[in-house]
């Protein structure tokens, strides 16, 4: 711990600080453009100098320096602020005076500072340095004539994201930031370089010149793209959303968020479902919510208790716990969140948790996956592992190769390998003191690899005190707080399908295989037109996750809320409210009159909902049927087909349809032009 | 006591009042004849909006939305989109000239000089609906007034 004084205040900085970490300890802000906390250390701004005893007499870069013991740092003399202002100077040299134009400005990190460390005029003359744009996809917008050449973005695609798109061209004042031969960015982080950009060089496509940051509504919020649950800021303006931004959360997102998170919300205001359908004569005909309440009482009164709710992937716990109690209140206990058929056993929620914590992660030493494409499932814990290689850590893989921007030891895709694994893995393990498996949603599809994955626990010891590297990952939103809730039945979705339910509701689940539910009474509470409501019998327009507050509950169990940015398009309502009202028209007692109401019940009925962070289960291996067991194998397949289109919010995208034609499809998009 | 006596005995106080009267009875008239005559404007006057093109029938405006931002009144908004040249343009620009206070901050805040406050005072309107200004009313304006605008912000420029 080097002692330092930052203008004359003493201060103990930790080992391997740098005097500009030291300074922001003591609360002196550094002005940078090419530093960033998550980034490795370039020091070719210039900007965070300041003055360093013993030293050379002269300014020197903060950021690169290493605070060492008996320092005498001073960030406020005039030398340091002339520097400063000469650096200033520098950059804006060749910087166009197009702020009125920039979808930066009012949140630029050059105009704040040129404020306090402009001259407020030029002594250049001479003609101003101009660059051609460089293509870098349908989510980031290029300016270059405006880069000041920090390098961020390049360090970013390089270290956080995987993937060596970006670079930089010629050298000095020529230099050039590029995407190789102008490509598409290949990352599903790519988004995050407008974040980083200090200036306007990178921005958002799809949000150029929506607005601008002052006249938004920020509302704190939890992303539904996933089952990470990142946190997000919703910038409002009127009743649309018009971009997320992520939060800083060291424990789930860091401060990244992929490009899905980011750029569905153009998919919020098109194709919803903004009043309520009746289907008559085999069509779907709009009619009012006593109409379609009425056709649905009239099914429930006649159906005795045949009723079954099915919950999609991004239902908040609140709508669930609601669907929950009107489907008690019709006398079933028939709920089921996991549409897509999986069929784990959650006698145990711990043994389905993500355990060692995304954040934990980062401390693995041996990881193995079991079926999880995790860059394409949960892209943030796949930046995690990522981390965990630069520590030194070493990962296999079990299922169909695929990149996930790091090394991984592929074993084969068979799922028998887990009851048998290779010598290599079993080795690397031996030696870990904190091994850790993920096992993805495609790998629970099969039978018995819950089974003989749980049965590496002991094999693997990735129980051990402090530690447990159980880690199942889900991809819905919702998966966790529906588990919690109850939202599973033993033989999953077909035990529902089996049970042939008169009246079924589907909350915003668009991914069931609807031939299952021919003669069942289909209601449909979503708030997009997509595969839910072109089956239905009835469609009620609900709410998305953006308009509605809600709890989510991540694949690491973490509670957390989020709140409502705007208003349901149309005659669409709150999905508690629907269901509120549904049960009166059927003659129920729910036991909630409103959101608060709601929630109280829902908190008394599962109080782990009512604290946010953790809601830590007690983890203990559930004894499954040895008979599973014995037919492992098989073919493992990854659920996500296509990583931009996973949803019906996605899928009503333009943005998210360009990204998938662009990025995946590509080069078929490409042959088949040629 | 005498000097009271003399003055309220001679009406002193009403001949003086009279004789004020007669001066200005005979002096030139302060008011003028409105509708058929007008008085002079400050080129710094500021009345109804325009909103002014280039010369080469561009408009000025890039939506850089300052003028909104700045607006005490809350009186403008502004929506903007790129154009299919790429180029930063408002899809919406519209006043309430029933909120506008006339305080002329938009013409201040605006970079390009798009948005101005011209020398017309003469748009009262019969309905409230009519004061509610679009871009093509403003951009009518601007090609109605610019003459008349440019030769204000000459004759004004030496001052800024």
């Amino acid at each position: 711990m080097p002692n330092v004084t930052v203008d004359g205040i003493p201060i103990a900085v930790p080992d391997g600080a740098t005097v500009l970490q030291a300074c922001e300890l003591a609360g002196k802000e550094i002005p940078r453009f090419c530093y960033h906390e998550r980034l490795s250390i370039a020091g070719n701004c210039r900007m965070c100098l300041v003055e360093v005893k013993p030293g050379p007499p002269k300014p020197q870069a903060s950021c690169a320096l290493p605070a060492t013991e008996g320092q005498e740092i001073r960030t406020d003399t005039p030398m340091v602020k002339h520097a400063r202002e000469g650096v200033m100077e520098f950059l804006l040299i060749n910087h166009p005076l197009d702020c009125p134009i920039c979808d930066q400005g009012g949140e630029c990190d050059l105009q704040d500072q040129s404020i306090a460390y402009g001259r407020g005029h030029s002594r250049y003359d001479a003609n101003k340095r101009a660059v051609t744009e460089k293509y870098m996809g349908p989510i980031v917008k290029t300016v270059m004539t405006r880069c000041i050449q920090c390098t961020r973005c390049i360090r970013f695609a390089e270290e956080v994201a995987g993937v060596e798109d970006i670079g930089a061209l010629y050298r000095g004042e020529d230099m050039q930031i590029t995407t190789y031969l102008e490509h598409a960015i290949q990352s599903e982080l790519a988004g995050n370089v407008v974040d980083l950009c200090p200036v306007g060089a990178l921005t958002s496509k799809p949000y150029a010149f929506e607005a601008r940051p002052w006249e938004l509504k920020k509302t704190l919020a939890i992303d539904v793209m996933d089952g990470v649950g990142s946190n997000i800021r919703l910038d409002s303006r009127g009743r649309q959303v018009l971009r997320v931004l992520p939060r800083i959360n060291e424990d789930v997102n860091e401060e990244w968020a992929h490009d899905k998170t980011r750029h569905h919300v153009d998919g919020l205001v098109r194709r919803r479902l903004d009043k309520p359908f009746v289907r008559q004569g085999g069509k779907l005909v709009a009619a009012s919510w006593d109409e379609a309440f009425a056709a649905i009482a009239k099914v429930a009164r006649s159906a005795k208790g045949s009723v079954a709710a099915i919950a999609g992937d991004q239902v908040d716990c609140e709508t669930m716990f609601a669907a929950k109690s009107l489907v008690k209140a019709l006398g079933s206990d028939m709920l089921e969140g996991r549409q897509t058929g999986l069929a784990y056993d959650v006698s145990n929620l711990g043994a389905v948790n993500f355990n060692s914590t995304i954040a934990g992660v980062e401390d693995a030493d041996a990881i193995l996956l079991i079926g999880s494409n995790l860059r394409w499932e949960a892209p943030l814990i796949n930046t995690r592992v990522r981390k965990a290689i630069k520590r030194g850590a070493r990962v296999f893989g079990i299922g169909p190769e695929v990149d996930l921007t790091y090394a991984v030891e592929w074993f084969g895709n068979d799922a028998s390998l887990i009851a048998k694994l290779p010598k290599a893995a079993t080795d690397a393990f031996k030696d870990a003191k904190r091994p850790m498996v993920i096992v993805g949603g495609g790998a629970l599809k099969l039978d018995g690899v819950q089974g003989a994955a749980m049965g590496l626990i002991k094999t693997l010891k990735l129980v051990s005190e402090g530690w447990n590297g159980f880690n199942v990952v889900h991809t819905s939103a919702s998966r966790m707080g529906g588990l919690m809730l109850g939202f599973a039945q033993t033989g999953g979705i077909a035990d529902i399908v089996a049970a042939k339910p008169r009246l079924a509701f589907f909350l915003g689940a668009d991914e069931v295989d609807y031939s299952g539910f021919e003669g069942s009474f289909k209601v449909y509470i979503g708030h997009h037109g997509d595969a839910g409501a072109h089956a239905a019998d009835v469609v009620l327009p609900g709410a998305s996750y953006a308009e509605k507050h809600g709890t989510w509950v991540n694949t690491e169990g973490r509670v957390q809320y989020s709140d409502k940015a705007v208003f349901a398009p149309g005659d669409a309502r709150e999905d508690w409210s629907i269901l509120r009202a549904l049960a009166d028209a059927c003659g129920v007692d729910v036991g909630f009159d409103s959101f608060d109401g709601l929630r109280a019940a829902m908190i008394t009925a599962v109080p782990a909902l009512g604290r946010e962070g953790l809601a830590g289960y007690d983890f203990s291996a559930p004894k499954l049927d040895a008979k599973a067991q014995m037919k492992l194998g098989g073919e493992i397949a990854y659920p996500i087909a296509d990583f931009y289109l996973t949803n019906a919010i996605c899928r009503a995208s333009p943005t998210m349809q360009r990204c998938s034609s662009e990025i995946l499809h590509g080069d078929e998009m490409l042959e088949a032009a040629e | 006591m005498i000097a009271h006596l003399f003055k309220s005995f001679f009406l002193v106080e009403f001949v003086k009042a009279h004789w004020l009267t007669l001066k200005y009875f005979f002096k030139p008239k302060a008011t003028i004849n409105y509708p058929y005559e007008k008085n002079p404007l400050s080129p710094r006057f500021r009345g109804e909006h325009a909103l002014r093109r280039y010369p080469n029938g561009e408009e000025r405006c890039i939506a850089c939305k300052l003028c909104e931002a700045v607006c005490p009144a809350q009186a403008i908004t502004i929506e903007a989109e790129p154009r299919d040249d790429g180029s930063r343009r408002t899809t919406r620009y519209d006043i309430d000239m029933t909120k506008c206070i006339y305080c002329g901050f938009c013409q201040e805040a605006c970079p390009v000089d798009a948005i101005v406050e011209g020398p017309n005072f003469e748009y009262s309107t019969e309905t409230r609906e009519e004061l509610i200004y679009d871009k093509g009313k403003l951009l009518e304006n601007g090609d109605k007034w610019e003459r008349a605008i440019a030769a204000n912000l000459a004759a004004d420029a030496p001052y800024r």
